[in-house]
């Protein structure tokens, strides 16, 4: 489980992101309208969203955090407790059951060792159900981060496991 | 399969979006032109006199929907896009988003000058971040071309048009949900009246439509109204509709259809039949707050009215396919299980109810159930049904209705083998 430990609000989000977001609350009538986007700035750059993450949208837009979190906690997602470094979110609605649901995460499982709701030992992968994807003419399918993968084989789900494992270890170097 | 006459996929190439300069090649921003010309009740008449009915789920006529909406009330008035596709079996939306984006634009500008609106709203769910980039691009393309933003086209007409990329959740669906999504407070419903045309986004008139039913509009001003009846048949629903098959059909692919073609035809000539040679046992028609179709209803026009004559609906047209060895109250278990967990917990009888629900059907579909299960199966269906605040339950209720009409003996070989018969 990779517990980041945060200790300043540049962690969560660099500054001049900070500032832009900043700016642009200040020329809409209402702020509170930007509490997703500024919760999923956070995400992108943090991974998931501690209560720091919380305090710091309610700083950027002038509101509660009491008024974030009722979101925050709302969306699925948005995660409030963290997360591998990619988030595979397979769905298990009716299009995909009836099309092999079961045995994708029965693979999943197997591979990364792990039951839904939890992460990955290498703290790369975290597994979650979703409702449905609408790529119901591709089932059964999911979700790694923001891209969908279907009509899935347990086959594909090892090539694409490793393509992914690939995309962020390239992503770390860029980053370094 | 027939030649159809393809509207909304006339620019479609799979895996490819037509931008601007394409969509202006086959008449793309004509339509704008032409609702300029007019005054804006004019065009609000003639989306009205063509008969176009939301492609949401719905069905209420467009036109009808915008007369509704306070015109001439001075200050802020909204116009937003439901783009938050996400009734299992459903992906339309996604796919004409990705072939050819500037018929939302378009159509919501069009849209904007009839209600006079001056700001409006894309919202997308989370997992359509391949629409929001294409979207994105859309708006961009189209405000540089002087068709968004201040006095379009020189008419004196100003529309800006925003994109909210949303974070998750069925019930976001929900127009009234979305709304308060929008405003960036914790989405539940709210209660109708009053409406979004009197408050809606902000507590503004606000007119919330889905994004094939905009996409509708601008060949509907360019081509006219006697065109678009002629698309198809008799009954009093004009137009195509974008049919998304899933399940077990043979080919699982998007279709644009007219109005009022056979459940038959759908399976037979665009889903391929069912696959591994199996037989077609029971479809949910538009999405699974839809209630289930079997093979007595091949016959059946899918339109708005003539499905409601058979207790069933068109919603949004993704039919979901299930062979004959599938066991209808597993499919049952799996939708309800969805709506229990979208269930956003604010009203009692979708909370609670839905969880007894699928206690009961996991129940009996474990083996484990009695007839006595079976009683309060239909007592739950009875007092959950028009009782809950939002659509989020009632639309569970459907395909559990349609379950009790439809397969109740198949419930009951349950409880007299004391396990599921098609495992």
């Amino acid at each position: 489980m990779p517990a980041t430990e945060v200790n300043t609000m540049h962690d969560l989000l660099p500054k001049p992101e900070v500032e832009k977001l900043r700016a642009k609350a200040a020329e809409i009538d209402h702020p509170h309208e930007m509490i997703v986007d500024v919760l999923r700035a956070i995400q992108d750059h943090h991974g998931w969203v501690p209560d720091e993450g919380v305090q710091l949208t309610a700083a950027i837009l002038g509101v509660t955090p009491v008024e974030v979190d009722e979101l925050a906690t709302f969306y699925d997602k948005i995660y409030r407790r963290p997360v591998g470094r990619k988030v595979i979110h397979v769905c298990d609605s009716v299009c995909c059951w009836a099309t092999g649901t079961d045995k994708i995460v029965e693979h999943l499982r197997q591979q990364l060792g792990i039951d839904p709701g939890q992460t990955s030992a290498d703290g790369m992968f975290t597994l979650l159900p979703t409702c449905c994807l609408g790529v119901c003419g591709d089932a059964p399918a999911m979700m790694i981060g923001l891209t969908t993968y279907g009509p899935l084989t347990v086959e594909d789900i090892d090539r694409i496991l490793e393509q992914e494992r690939r995309g962020a270890t390239a992503a770390e170097k860029i980053d370094s | 399969m027939s030649d159809y006459p393809q509207v909304l996929f006339k620019n479609r190439i799979p895996g490819q979006t037509v931008f601007l300069k394409g969509y202006e090649k086959t008449g793309g921003y004509e339509g704008l032109r032409i609702a300029l010309r007019d005054t804006p009740q004019e065009v609000t008449e003639h989306v009205k006199n063509s008969g176009l009915r939301g492609r949401g789920g719905a069905g209420f006529p467009t036109g009808v929907k915008w007369s509704f909406f306070p015109v001439d009330e001075k200050g802020e008035k909204y116009l937003v896009c439901n783009g938050d596709e996400m009734e299992p079996g459903t992906y339309k939306d996604r796919l004409l988003i990705l072939a050819d984006p500037h018929q939302l634009v378009e159509g919501m500008i069009i849209a904007a000058y009839a209600l006079q609106a001056p700001v409006g709203y894309i919202f997308l769910r989370y997992a359509y971040e391949d629409c929001s980039r294409v979207v994105a691009k859309a708006i961009a393309e189209a405000e540089a071309a002087g068709y968004l933003g201040r006095d379009i086209l020189g008419s004196g007409f100003s529309f800006e048009l925003h994109l909210h990329r949303s974070a998750g959740r069925y019930i976001l669906g929900e127009e009234t949900a979305l709304l308060t999504g929008l405003e960036g407070r914790r989405p539940y419903p709210r209660a109708k009246p009053p409406f979004p045309a009197q408050s809606g986004l902000f507590g503004r008139p606000t007119n919330v439509n889905n994004v094939e039913t905009f996409a509708n509009v601008p060949h509907i001003l360019r081509n006219g109204n006697a065109w678009y009846q002629e698309l198809s048949g008799p009954e009093n629903s004009p137009g195509t509709k974008l049919f998304g098959l899933s399940g077990h059909f043979k080919r699982t692919r998007c279709f644009e259809l007219p109005l009022g073609i056979t459940l038959r035809e759908v399976v037979k000539e665009y889903g391929g039949g069912i696959r591994g040679g199996k037989r077609f046992k029971a479809c949910l028609p538009g999405g699974a707050s839809t209630p289930y179709l079997t093979a007595d209803h091949l016959d059946v026009a899918m339109d708005f009215d003539p499905l409601e004559k058979v207790e069933s609906r068109l919603g949004t047209a993704g039919v979901t396919a299930f062979d004959e060895d599938t066991c209808m109250l597993a499919v049952s278990c799996n939708v309800n299980r969805f709506f229990v967990r979208e269930s956003c917990g604010w009203c009692t009888p979708c909370r609670e109810g839905l969880q007894m629900v699928s206690w009961l059907l996991e129940k009996i579909e474990a083996g484990r159930g009695t007839e006595d299960d079976l009683t309060m199966l239909h007592d739950q269906y009875r007092n959950i049904s028009g009782r809950s605040f939002c659509a989020l339950a009632e639309g569970a209720m459907a395909p559990l209705g349609a379950l009790l009409r439809l397969f109740e003996e198949e419930l009951r070989d349950h409880i007299r083998q004391g396990s599921c018969p098609f495992v």
